[in-house]
């Protein structure tokens, strides 16, 4: 009997290929988001009402990941920019290469934005990279606060936190400062923004946050022109 | 709820590794399963038999290793298990300390049976 040492990733395939789509995106200054939540926290309607405040010129493209039908990508698709919906035909989760298989065609250097709008599910989406800088998280008043507590993979990997459907506080017993310290219990300093993607209340936050995060990607890309 | 895949892609990797020692027969496969990885060890187990029931005589078995989360301080380098999501260090009170397990979801070896 051998005994053989191998310490390597269970899913280093997927991260193999999450590293050369890393790269492309890098390359191309893009910046690339991975939006994860519960099914229902609002991730479509925020990506229909972020991309409806974009100028018609701005270089951003969406992909929708669905266990089943492409509704996503229909709603998504409305306002004019690239949208592909990726059915994963009963997976949970997108994985990289999902995601690179749904990218084949497009030209990356024609984007400043790719926004993944994941499988709604806040277990198995964190296990895989998808080659993007960020998750985005997405909790809303409807939910527990706890939801971070008994999610902390998910909530503890997020770039930011985005309390959605802030509008309906006054109708549910949703406790923004508790869901805010459970946010920061699992993941010390989280960037937390408050939203409504029906009203629009702190959108003007969001889309700076956004503009200063593609303007981080867009510096080395210049740098190298210069150099 | 994704530990079919994970299953799936744990014996893949351990299959590949006897693939490398010709003839060989993987007997064991060990992995290291971090609290926090998103991935449940009795459910992994589950899936992993299931995949292998009825394929050969005696299958592999499935070691796993259980990480809990735990963080460490800068300050006194004291290392700790959390509990209750508390990030305080318990050796010298510093308020912030860093997580230095509790991710893991690797494969840690395979016992393999030569020819």
């Amino acid at each position: 009997m051998t005994k053989v040492e191998v310490q390597q990733k269970v899913l280093s395939e997927n991260e193999r290929v999450a590293r050369n789509l890393r790269d492309a995106i890098r390359e191309h200054g893009i910046y690339c988001a991975n939006f994860i939540s519960s099914p229902g926290a609002g991730k479509t309607l925020l990506l229909e009402r972020t991309l409806a405040l974009f100028p018609p010129a701005t270089r951003v493209a969406v992909l929708t990941g669905d266990i089943q039908t492409d509704n996503d990508a229909q709603r998504l698709a409305r306002y004019g920019f690239p949208v592909r919906q990726i059915s994963t035909g009963g997976s949970c989760h997108l994985d990289a290469r999902m995601v690179e298989r749904a990218l084949e065609g497009w030209d990356l250097a024609s984007l400043n934005y790719l926004f993944i709008e994941n499988v709604g599910n806040l277990v198995c989406p964190a296990s895989y990279d998808l080659g993007e800088h960020d998750k985005i998280v997405i909790l809303s008043t409807t939910e527990g606060e706890d939801k971070p507590l008994k999610y902390p993979a998910t909530f503890s990997r997020a770039g930011l936190v985005i309390l959605n459907k802030i509008d309906l506080l006054p109708y549910v017993s949703f406790d923004v400062n508790v869901a805010k310290e459970n946010v920061n219990k699992v993941h010390p300093g989280a960037e937390i923004l408050e939203v409504s993607a029906t009203t629009g209340v702190g959108f003007s936050q969001w889309q700076q946050w956004l503009e200063r995060k593609r303007a981080a990607c867009a510096q080395p890309a210049a740098a190298l022109a210069l150099a | 709820m994704h530990e079919m895949g994970i299953a799936t892609a744990i014996l893949d990797a351990a299959r590949k590794e006897a693939g490398r020692h010709e003839g060989a027969r993987v007997l064991k496969v060990g992995v290291r399963i971090g609290e926090w990885s998103g991935v449940d060890p009795e459910s992994l187990r589950f899936c992993f038999d299931a995949l292998l029931a009825g394929t050969e005589p005696s299958p592999p078995a499935l070691d796993i290793e259980f990480c809990p989360r735990q963080n460490r301080c800068a300050l006194c380098g004291t290392v700790f298990a959390l509990k209750e999501f508390e990030i305080q260090c318990p050796g010298c009170g510093a308020p912030a300390t860093q997580p230095v397990s509790g991710d893991e979801l690797e494969l840690a070896y395979v016992e393999l049976e030569e020819a």
